[in-house]
């Protein structure tokens, strides 16, 4: 018996050795735990991509419209007075109010620098609208506001992207579902493998019992390897996972899917606990199976 | 718990009038035994009468059919699955086909019990109880790679490492040489002079006649599905 194996042997505690080592159950776990965590890493990625994408979107969907009046300086006032008039009178709009120059100065701050003179530029004025959360009928307010005031135009971008924070929501459904389905999956694949694993380890199980070993200790001695084996896989596949998301070719298109998805600041931390779920999932998949095997032993 | 019932039941396994019945008919009836502490016992009979089952009985494996059964004053039904591994501990069986773990050393296969108990084995103590069964220099060789006598006697070793109160023996000699039989025969005297109850099934009537040399031992027999005391015409 060469040195090194024994100091190998003595490395593992004795309580751990009684149980002999399982070739085919223990790939058989590291695989499907890498698998299934590499896929997670995806679903993950989908899930907080598509939230984040729905959260940013309906908060610009939330509820503001613009309407932009350009006008000759003559008529401006008289202009804004009734794009308000009509506003006032139109159901949905919660409120509206053109900004001031002050507003306007900080908006375009950022592109023009600071020192803008507002008042020398043909600007158009801008009256906020915050709808009510039933939302206004869009085409009957641009028809009353060119009767009104031929130079308001009702912006309202945000509203074609609706059907799109819907999809991104339904996506988001099933990144969740799928990765319930990842969890039952690995549960499943786990119960299998320690089944097969106690089966094939029926002798040694009795022999265990005979010489006074308690189930608990005899499904530890199980536990103990398939949580490790699960913890160990599933880290090696959020590892591949996260290298695949790195490489991603990032797209530049604003807003596209594919630009937002991975994870952002801290949402890089989710995907650690990914090998420590598959860990639990291991834990009690294989508790639950060697305890219900021990019931048949006596 | 049996724990409140101490004094004598508490170091005694008792049979009282047990039945056993594997499904297809009655394997014996009516059997009462009692192993007390400093006992010497053989169980004989003839082949399937039952002695490998009634050794069963003693230490939980089975549930009697009728009767009751009580290990060290607890009652064999009313034990819980923790109760039965901790009253093993108590009890050294040498099993009729010394199951050992295959991928484990001898020296570790002996120390089991006290591994399962939690507990280290200590190694001087270790080597000695090796070397009173002669397997020393055997410490280290897997358990396929032993001969049918140095099993018996590694079993014999397992046995009694948690020093029980009783110990159980199922053909202890059953595949080894005559002189083998006596080494494992003197090292069973030397239990029972500790103190300890032994209990040897066997159908080899040169062993009880051997034994009846150097202890007084009472032989009892299966016969017609009972179980009696063996006179002195064995
Ligand atoms: N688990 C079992 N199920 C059914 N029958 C059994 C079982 N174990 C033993 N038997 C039967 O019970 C009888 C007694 O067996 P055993 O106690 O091993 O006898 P012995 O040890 O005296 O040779 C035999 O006929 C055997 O076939
Ligand atoms: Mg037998």
């Amino acid at each position: 018996m060469s040195a090194r194996r024994d100091r190998r042997r003595q490395a593992i505690p004795a309580a751990a050795r009684v149980v002999p080592p399982s070739g085919f159950t223990a790939r058989l776990t590291l695989f499907s735990a890498a698998t299934m965590a590499f896929l997670a890493v995806f679903a993950l990625a989908m899930s907080m991509a598509t939230g984040r994408i729905a959260d940013r979107w309906s908060d610009e969907l939330a509820r503001t419209a613009t309407v932009r009046i350009s006008a000759p300086a003559a008529q401006m006032a008289a202009q804004t007075a009734a794009v308000l008039a009509v506003l006032d009178a139109t159901p949905g709009v919660a409120s509206a109010r053109a900004l001031t120059a002050d507003e306007m100065q900080v908006l375009l701050g950022p592109w023009f620098g600071p020192d803008l003179p507002l008042a020398s530029l043909p600007l158009p004025q801008l009256v906020e609208v915050v709808e009510a959360p039933a939302g206004i009928d869009a085409e009957g307010l641009r028809l009353r506001l060119s009767a009104e005031a031929p130079g308001a135009v009702l912006d309202d971008h945000a509203r074609w992207r609706r059907p799109l924070v819907e999809a991104a929501a339904r996506l988001r459904l099933l990144a969740m579902v799928s990765l319930a389905l990842i969890t039952v999956t690995t549960a499943a694949m786990i119960v299998l493998a320690a089944q097969a694993a106690l089966a094939a380890n029926v002798q040694v199980i009795r022999v265990l019992r005979l010489v006074g070993a308690r189930d608990q200790f005899i499904a530890r001695a199980f536990v103990r390897r398939f949580t490790l084996r699960a913890l160990v896989g599933a880290a090696a596949g959020v590892a591949a996972g996260l290298v695949a998301l790195f490489v991603l070719p990032a797209a530049s298109t604003a807003d596209s899917l594919m630009a937002d998805f991975g994870f952002s600041g801290a949402q890089w931390l989710a995907p650690l606990a990914i090998p420590l779920l598959a860990g639990l999932v291991a834990w009690g998949a294989t508790r639950a199976s060697a305890l219900t095997m021990l019931r048949g032993i006596r | 718990m049996g724990r409140g019932r101490q004094g004598q039941g508490a170091r005694v396994i008792e049979l009282q009038s047990v039945a056993m019945n594997y499904g297809g008919g009655e394997l014996f009836a009516d059997v009462s035994l009692k192993l007390a502490p400093g006992s010497f016992q053989f169980l004989t009979g003839p082949s399937g009468a039952g002695k490998t089952t009634l050794l069963k009985l003693c230490y939980g494996e089975l549930v009697p059919s009728a009767g009751q059964v009580q290990l060290f004053g607890q009652e064999v039904r009313e034990m819980r699955r923790d109760d039965t591994a901790r009253m093993r501990r108590r009890v050294g069986v040498v099993h009729q086909d010394c199951s050992f773990l295959d991928h484990l050393p001898l020296a570790e296969n002996v120390a089991l019990p006290l591994t399962v108990a939690g507990r280290a084995a200590d190694a001087a103590e270790l080597s000695e109880l090796l070397a009173w069964v002669g397997l020393a220099p055997h410490a280290q060789a897997l358990p396929p790679q032993l001969s049918g006598g140095e099993r018996q006697r590694a079993a014999l070793a397992r046995a009694v490492i948690m020093a029980p109160d009783v110990i159980l023996a199922d053909e202890p000699t059953g595949n080894v040489d005559w002189e083998m039989s006596l080494r494992l025969l003197t090292l069973l005297v030397e239990l029972n002079r500790m103190g300890k109850a032994v209990l040897i099934a066997t159908h080899d009537l040169n062993l009880i006649r051997a034994a009846k040399s150097q202890v007084s031992a009472r032989v009892l027999r299966f016969q017609n599905k009972r179980l009696q005391v063996a006179g002195a015409d064995l």
